[in-house]
Formats: structure tokens, C-alpha cells, sequence
């Protein structure tokens, strides 16, 4: 009952925060950018779930997405080039108090930073995951992407991309420890929302594949997606996602999926037209690395000089004259 | 005359020779424990209060074919009646268990001429005639090379006590050695049950008893006792390995990660650091990649507490762009690089100094960082705790460089004392005034303070970017430079709190010897040696080079000549295409050069091996030979 009355004293004290709490700089993303509905949609989260701006790391790697820690008003780690996962795996170990989230592009995640990314999904460490696909590099300007699909003309690929396109979705969920795995597109912001919620909420890695537009290099890659809303599958369950009237109004295709199910959503991701939209896997159940390795365990000088003290007995050689402590067996 | 019947002479003829030193090798066929036997030993003799140095023999393969040159797995132990620095000049007395292992050490001319060799005799009797030819001939060879072989049956006399002798070989050998050294039999037994404390009494029990055959029989068996003078010891010493001191400094520095991705010789720091780190409220963490490992402890010290990463040349080379990224977000960082031979995978188990330039340089553009190098086993540990300090200090990347030579090699040096001043305040939470810059470089020193994750009104993005005060992105070509300023800034402000380190010797004279790293012992052996002998040589050593600490271009000027001694490569000036327009020096012989405008000759070698201080007297005879460099 104590801490029933405790809960109430704190929660009258809790600051609440507004949007603008979370806004830092203004975008430089061009006009139409999909980055701009992801950033829209984790302020709002932020918001939502309250989060302490002091509190929250967003930890990104180089390209046109990594830039996001920039635009928020919370502690940012811009680091450098595929290495986002690494270092936002070494924040959240010293720091299992922080909300730590990772953005990353296709190339920066899939392609340059790919040894990470498997890796990061079998730690499974509580990481907010968000994988921004445009399909192509934008900052270098205009070339091929690990998702970039087969034909398509680039700086680097003048005569045609001649690699099928890697799907993020289906390699996470190949990775022995995936958690949470999901995916969106930045024309459906609600969707697009509801997604990342869920995926703050999921204690491990969730990953969410967002796949979004770059107006400058890919102009037209999704209109067909976007003039037929037939061409999207939104996945739907009690488990996972329900969409709203307005939503189902649109888009009439809908699945049913569990996200428990892995073989089916394996079977979902591997499918790429219609685009699946929506939770293609949850599991609360995997441990979290950080809580394996006791992650946070308290430190204090005694201990330190308790350790240190008992790691030096064993290899102490004492005066001649206490050579009664001849060396004990550990 | 050495035949096994003149072996048999009644113990009552064995009279201890006292001797000052000896050096002492055993080597066998990897697997078959010499390493444990000859620090079973080194233990034994620093409890009884001799110096020593251990030295280990390591074949690159986990399991290279046995009886062959490139297989020899073995220690080299120096036990002195004082303090010893280094592994010495060349072996006294040496165990072989196979002669092939042994030619190796001695086509290498590292035993000393008339060196006593106890040799496994049961080659002699092999099914295999190859085998028996060529353990017979090289007996014969080595005799007539005068060498002194004594024939052992040591396999033999161990089957009389267990069935696998192959593995008990080594206890029987550590007895063999007890005796030899007049060492206390007690204090062997209590060393075999320490080592083999974590296995059942009944395996301390046959190990021991091994022992004591092997003491037994060379009481029995060996016409020859030495006696090395000890002396009492007054403080407590701890005997440990240049590699487990790193991880104990680690432990006492108050860091709390460890990041590391497995690779040879550093990984034995981090293994040690697995088992005890825990306890402490630390972890290890074996990361995907080099890569990974260093963005890993940098995402751990941007977040709290400075984190180490522990590596060797293939993978300091890895880390480059992270560190990069750590200099240039002035995030604190400890980086330790135990070099091994390079470039590329080189020799990974083999001791050089070659990675000095890439410590300092390393990493694109302008990135000051500190660079210290560890001189001695009892210097790994302290210098872990000064790094973790002058990387939290100063928000930078401190490079801490060791090399394989005191990775393994053990050293009793005075049991520190615990002090609360090791070890990192708290993780700061507290709220950053209003207006509080995150990059509010000051303009004497470039120090500016540091917001971590958790401060109210901290909240700021850092970016490898090019930054202004506020960590805001910027292009402008002023505050590029003003960035750059303020972080080489900070390598000044940290110079002028470093002492001028000593000179060792005599104050000036004809020749100076200047070292860095694991050969301070070795150097200063050797100007021990030269002094005896009249000449006028000192030697400096120098833990910090990245910065030189003040003081130093005085020192080089008041002798006539100065030559650094250093185990990596330069270019022989007999050499056809050498001269003086296109030499390449070793490193720091060029960062003495550059600095100070003073005509710094050197002295390298790159063998593999550690530098031997009787190497050094002659390089620095040679050099006192050639006259005195006239003012260009």
C-alpha cells in the first residue's frame, strides 16, 4: 500500500512533455523525404510515452537517415558509417536506464554495417530499431543499395542494377534470437505510428523496416503501391495490429496473421508485392543480452577493493617471515 | 664421458655451485606443458626470494606437428640472485623432450656455448629407425659442439608412477629442476597444488608425487647443484603476467566494460578479465569484430564511464575509423595494442615493437591522441589506471601499447596498495546550467566538459562531424579550425603535467641510449654492462610519446652521440640502395628527429625474439666506434 501512495506522490510530480519538447533543428531532408513521417511519427511516440528527453539516446550510423539524432531534442549519437548497432549496443550496456533508439538506412544497416546488424539481432539487447529503405543511396547521390531493385539506373549502376534486391525482413528473421520484427511505409503515418509503438513497447530488438520514398533519386518507385491500395497486405490480430474503420476503408486487403507464427511470418516477408504492412513477428519470451550479463550491476569502491584484493592473494608472494601463508589452492 | 653410466654417481659428490644467475629453458612439443612447468618453477623460485624473468616460447598452431623445429613450444626462465629485467643473453641450462624442438633454439643461437642439455633419452630406443638416427646424430652433434648432454629417461621413470607420462612429464621435470636450483621442496608442492587447485585432490596428489620422483632422481642421477643466492623478501610481491596486470589495472581503474574481439597475444588479458571482472560489477563483452568492439566500448564511455578495448595489430588497425570518431567526439577511450610482429598477420605470437607510427598517426586526418607505452609488468597495471584517468580527464583516446614479449613474461614486482584515487567518480546526473555548451572548449587548454545521457539540459547530438560549440554541424572554416585547435590543444595542456623522465646512468657522456616500451630492462642491463666496462653510456626510457614529456632535447644534447634501441624495423646503411637521403629510421628515432632537430642514429631489430641486452652493448660499442656526427 506504501508504494501503491509512492506511485501516486511521483506520478503528481511527473513533468509531462509536449511535441515541441522533442523537436531539435530543422530538417534538412529534401521535400517529401519519408524521413520526415518517421520523424513525425517518434516525436509523437515520444510524446506519448512520456519519454525524459535526458533519457533518451538516438543512436544512428551516416547516410540521409542517420542524420534523425540531429532533429531530435534529446541526447543523439550521430557515430560513423554502419557502426550505429555497435555503439548503441555499448550505450544501452552501460546504461540499461536509457531509451535507446537506432536509426539506419539500407545501406548503412544492410550493406556496410550488415556484420552488425546479424549480430545485433541474435544480442537481442531493448533496442527501438528503425531501418529507413529508400532503396538507394541518397547523401553520396544516386547509387545502388543492397535493396535497390534488379534494373534499376544508377551512378553505379548506369546500365542497370543486375543483383536481386536483399530483403531486410526475411534475413532478420533468419537470425537465430529475433524478437520483433515488423514493417511500414511512410504514406501510411497511422500505421506507421501504431508500428513503432509497438515496437518501443517489445522489450528486446525490435526492428521495423520502413520502406519510404526518396523524391529525389527514386521518384516514382512506389507509385503503383500508392495508386492502388490493393498492393498493400495489412496484416491484422488480436496479437498484433487492429486498424482503424478509416484505414480499412482503403486498404481492403487485409491478413489475418498471428505474430507468433515465425514459418508464417517467414512466408509473409519473403513475399514482396503486395508489401506486408504491419507485426510479421513477436516474441517476448527471448532474453535480452544486457539482462544476461547483468548489465547495471552496482558498482562501489569496496567492491572494487574487494576484488582487486582477492584476485591479488593468489598470485601474492608475502615476507619471508609470514611464510606460513604458503600459496592456497583456489 | 656425459654416457648414462657416469650419471650414476652417488649423490654425496653433488655439492651446490653458487652462481649469480642462470638461465634456464624447457621445451617440448606443444601440449606437453613446459610453459606450466618452467612458471611452476619461476613461482617457486620468486617465493623463495630470487629475481626472475619468464620468457614463452610460442608456436603459432594449437597443435603443430610434433617433434618438429617449428613446433617447439617451451619458457625461458631467468633467476637471478637480485632483480631481474629482462630474459637475458643466452640459455645456461636447457630440458628438451625431443631434440627437435631443441635444434631450433639452438640453430637460433640462443643457447650460450657449453650449455647443459637434458635430453628425453627414449628416442634412443624408437620403434622408428628415422628417429633413432636422428636423435643419435644430433646427440653426437651437439657433443662435438661441446655442448653438455645429459640423457634423461624421463618418460621412463614417470610410467613407474602413472600410465599417460606424456603428460606428467613436465611435474617430473619441475622436480628435476627443484633440485637442481636447491630450491624447497614444500614450496613446490604447495605451487603444484595452487596450479592445479580447481581439479580433484587425487590429481595434486599424483602431480606431486611426480615431482618428488624427479627431485629424487636428479639427486641421485646429476653431478652438478646449483645454488642461486636469494634474497629476503620485505614487501609482499605479486607474480603475475604483463597481460593479467593489464587486466587487473583494468579492474583497479574503476573501468567498468571491456570490449574485445579475440586475437593473439592480447586475448589472454581479456580472458583473465572474464573471470574476475563480474565480480566487481564489470563485463567483458566479445563482440562480433574489431569494428564492433570499438564502437561498442565508445557507445559504453559516451554513456558513463570510459570503457577499454584490448587488441593486437590486426585488429588496432580495424578500430582506425573508430577511433577517429572517438577524437573527434572527444568521447574518452582506452585503447590497449599488444603488438605482435606485422604488417598484416605477421607473426602473431612474436614480440615488435612496430605499431608506434599507426598509434600515433593512425586514423584519417588531424587526431590527437595519447600514446603511452608500458615498460615493465608492474607498468601494465599502473598505466592501465593513468590512461582510464587522462582519457576521462581530457576526453581522449589514450593508446596504451604493450607487446608479446611482456604479455607472457612473469616479473615479481611490490603488491599495490588499493587507493580509492584509482578509481572513476560516479557517473555525473546532475543538471547542466542553463546555456551549458557541450563543446565549451576552453581557450588556454581545449578541455571542455563533458554532458552524459541522464543530465537535464544536457541534451545535444554528438556527431563525427565537424562541430561548433553547441555539437551543431557546421562547415564554417572557422569553426573547423577552432575544433581542431581545441583538441590538439589538449595534447599540450596534458604535456606540461608530464615529469622529464630520468636518465639512467650518468648525466652525459659519449653515447645515450634511448628506448620505449618492454626493452627498459634489457637497455638498462645493458648500460650496466657498458659502465663496468668504463664507458661512458646512459640510457632514457619513455613511457609517454604521444606527448614527449618536456625536458628531453636538453638530455640528448649533453651527449655526444644518441641511439634508440628499438625491435622493429630500419634500413641498413650497408645496404647497397641505403644512404643517408633515403634511410628509413625506426620510430622513434624519427620522432626524435622531427622534434627536436638533434642527430638521432638507431639500432633495430626485428627478429621475433626479445632484444638481448648483450645485443645491445655491441650495437652501442659499434656506435661508440664511429665518431661524433660533425653540425651540418
Amino acid at each position: 500500500m506504501g508504494s501503491a501512495l509512492h506511485h501516486c506522490v511521483i506520478r503528481l510530480h511527473e513533468e509531462h512533455h509536449a511535441l515541441e519538447d522533442y523537436q531539435g533543428g530543422v530538417p534538412r531532408w529534401c521535400n517529401g523525404c519519408g524521413d520526415n513521417a518517421i520523424l513525425a511519427a517518434v516525436q509523437r511516440l515520444c510524446r506519448d510515452e512520456d519519454l525524459a528527453p535526458e533519457r533518451t539516446v538516438f543512436v544512428s550510423g551516416i547516410g540521409c537517415s542517420s542524420r534523425f539524432p540531429h532533429y531530435m531534442r534529446t541526447y543523439g549519437f550521430h557515430g560513423i558509417h554502419g557502426r550505429a548497432f555497435p555503439l548503441a549496443e555499448g550505450v544501452k550496456m552501460a546504461r540499461p536506464d536509457l531509451h535507446v533508439f537506432v536509426n539506419t538506412g539500407d545501406g548503412d544497416c544492410c550493406s556496410i554495417g550488415a556484420a552488425h546488424w546479424i549480430h545485433a539481432i541474435r544480442y537481442n539487447m531493448n533496442l527501438t530499431v528503425i531501418l529507413h529503405d529508400n532503396h538507394v543511396y541518397g547523401l553520396t547521390k544516386k547509387q545502388a543499395s543492397p535493396t535497390s531493385p534488379t534494373g534499376f539506373k544508377s551512378n553505379t549502376t548506369p546500365r542497370g542494377a543486375v543483383l536481386q534486391a536483399l530483403n531486410p525482413l526475411t534475413v532478420t528473421l533468419g537470425v537465430q534470437n529475433a524478437s520483433f520484427v515488423a514493417q511500414g511505409v511512410d504514406w501510411m503515418p497511422e500505421q506507421l505510428y501504431d508500428i513503432i509503438r509497438r515496437a518501443y513497447r517489445h522489450r528486446g530488438f525490435s526492428f521495423v523496416r520502413i520502406i519510404q520514398r526518396c523524391p529525389e533519386f527514386l521518384p516514382k518507385m512506389f507509385e503503383p503501391w500508392l495508386h492502388d491500395p490493393g498492393r498493400t497486405l495489412v496484416l491484422t490480430h488480436e496479437n498484433g495490429l487492429q486498424p482503424s474503420a478509416e484505414v480499412s476503408r482503403i486498404y481492403r486487403n487485409q491478413r489475418e496473421h498471428d505474430p507468433m507464427d515465425l514459418d508464417r511470418a517467414r512466408e509473409i516477408a519473403s513475399a514482396e508485392d503486395p508489401i506486408p504492412v504491419g507485426i510479421l513477428y513477436h516474441n517476448p519470451e527471448i532474453p535480452c543480452y544486457e539482462d544476461l550479463r547483468g548489465a547495471g550491476s552496482p558498482r562501489s569502491p569496496e567492491r572494487t577493493r574487494a576484488g582487486l584484493e582477492a584476485e591479488l592473494d593468489k598470485y601474492t608472494i608475502w615476507p619471508q617471515e609470514d611464510q606460513g601463508k604458503l600459496p592456497q589452492a583456489a | 664421458m656425459n654416457d648414462i653410466a657416469a650419471l650414476e654417481r652417488p649423490a654425496a659428490a653433488r655439492v651446490a655451485q653458487e652462481l649469480p644467475e642462470h638461465i634456464v629453458e624447457v621445451i617440448s612439443d606443444s601440449g606437453e606443458g613446459a610453459q606450466r612447468c618452467g612458471q611452476s618453477l619461476a613461482a617457486i623460485a620468486a617465493r623463495s626470494g630470487n629475481g626472475i624473468w619468464t620468457v614463452e616460447i610460442i608456436p603459432a598452431e594449437i597443435q603443430p606437428p610434433a617433434r618438429s623445429v617449428a613446433g617447439a613450444s617451451g619458457i625461458r626462465i631467468r633467476i637471478g640472485a637480485r632483480r631481474v629485467t629482462n630474459g637475458g643473453d643466452q640459455t645456461d641450462l636447457a630440458v628438451a623432450f625431443n631434440e627437435q624442438v631443441l635444434l631450433g633454439r639452438v640453430k637460433a643461437g640462443e643457447l650460450k656455448k657449453g650449455a647443459t642439455i637434458i635430453l628425453e633419452s627414449m628416442w634412443r630406443d624408437h620403434a622408428d629407425p628415422a628417429i633413432v638416427a636422428s636423435y643419435t646424430s644430433t646427440v653426437t652433434a651437439l657433443r662435438e659442439s661441446a655442448f653438455h648432454v645429459v640423457e634423461a629417461p624421463l618418460e621412463q621413470e614417470c610410467r613407474k608412477l602413472v600410465a599417460d607420462a606424456r603428460k606428467g612429464k613436465n611435474m617430473f621435470v619441475l622436480g628435476m629442476l627443484c633440485s637442481i636450483y636447491s630450491l624447497d621442496l614444500e614450496l613446490a608442492r604447495a605451487q603444484i597444488a595452487l596450479i592445479f587447485g580447481k581439479k580433484e585432490s587425487k590429481i595434486i596428489a599424483s602431480n606431486v608425487r611426480l615431482m618428488e620422483a624427479g627431485f629424487a632422481w636428479a639427486e641421485s642421477n646429476l653431478d652438478f647443484k646449483y645454488r642461486i643466492p636469494a634474497q629476503k623478501i620485505t614487501e609482499p610481491q605479486v607474480v603475475v603476467s604483463g597481460n593479467t596486470a593489464i587486466a587487473l589495472g583494468v579492474l583497479a581503474s574503476g573501468m567498468d566494460i571491456c570490449a574485445m574481439y579475440p586475437i593473439t597475444p592480447a586475448t589472454s588479458a581479456s580472458h583473465y578479465l572474464s573471470e574476475c571482472f563480474e565480480r566487481v560489477g564489470g563485463l567483458v563483452h566479445q563482440a562480433e569484430d574489431e569494428i564492433a568492439a570499438c564502437a561498442f566500448a565508445i557507445g559504453a564511455s559516451y554513456a558513463g564511464r570510459c570503457a577499454v578495448t584490448i587488441t593486437s595489430g590486426p585488429g588496432y588497425s580495424l578500430k582506425q575509423e573508430g577511433i577517429g570518431l572517438a577524437v573527434m567526439a572527444e568521447i574518452p577511450l582506452v585503447v590497449v595494442n599488444v603488438q605482435r610482429g606485422g604488417p598484416s598477420t605477421g607473426q602473431p605470437t612474436k614480440v615488435e615493437q612496430g605499431d608506434l607510427l599507426t598509434s600515433i598517426y593512425g586514423s584519417h586526418g588531424d587526431a590527437p591522441k595519447v600514446v603511452m607505452a608500458v615498460s615493465s609488468i608492474e607498468d601494465c597495471f599502473y598505466s592501465m589506471i593513468t590512461a582510464r584517468k587522462i582519457a576521462e580527464t581530457f576526453n581522449m583516446v589514450v593508446v596504451v601499447l604493450s607487446d608479446a614479449s611482456l604479455s607472457t613474461a612473469q616479473q615479481p614486482f611490490p603488491r599495490p596498495a588499493f587507493s580509492e584515487d584509482w578509481l572513476a567518480p560516479p557517473i555525473d546526473q546532475t543538471p547542466v546550467p542553463e546555456g551549458a555548451k557541450p563543446y565549451d572548449w576552453d581557450p588556454l587548454t581545449g578541455m571542455a566538459r563533458r554532458f552524459v545521457p541522464g543530465q537535464p539540459g544536457g541534451m545535444h547530438t554528438i556527431t563525427g562531424l565537424a562541430h561548433d560549440r553547441m555539437s551543431k554541424v557546421a562547415y564554417d572554416p572557422a569553426i573547423n579550425e577552432e575544433g581542431l585547435r581545441a583538441r590538439s590543444l589538449k595534447l599540450a595542456a596534458l604535456q606540461k603535467t608530464l615529469r622529464t623522465p630520468p636518465v639512467y646512468g650518468g648525466d652525459d657522456g659519449e653515447l645515450l641510449l634511448v628506448g620505449w616500451g618492454s626493452t627498459q630492462g634489457v637497455i638498462e642491463e645493458a648500460v650496466d654492462r657498458l659502465r663496468a666496462r668504463g664507458k661512458a653510456v646512459s640510457s632514457l626510457h619513455l613511457r609517454f610519446i604521444q606527448p614527449l614529456p618536456s625536458g628531453i632535447k636538453p638530455i640528448l644534447q649533453r651527449f655526444a652521440r644518441v641511439l634508440t634501441i628499438e625491435g622493429n624495423w630500419s634500413d641498413r646503411l650497408d645496404d647497397e640502395l641505403i644512404d643517408a637521403d633515403n634511410r628509413r629510421y625506426s620510430a622513434l628515432a624519427m620522432m626524435l628527429r622531427s622534434r627536436y632537430l638533434v642527430d638521432v642514429d638507431c639500432w633495430s631489430e626485428a627478429r621475433g625474439q626479445p632484444i638481448k641486452p648483450g645485443s645491445v652493448v655491441a650495437a652501442a660499442l659499434a656506435k661508440l666506434d664511429q665518431p661524433v656526427a660533425t653540425e651540418v
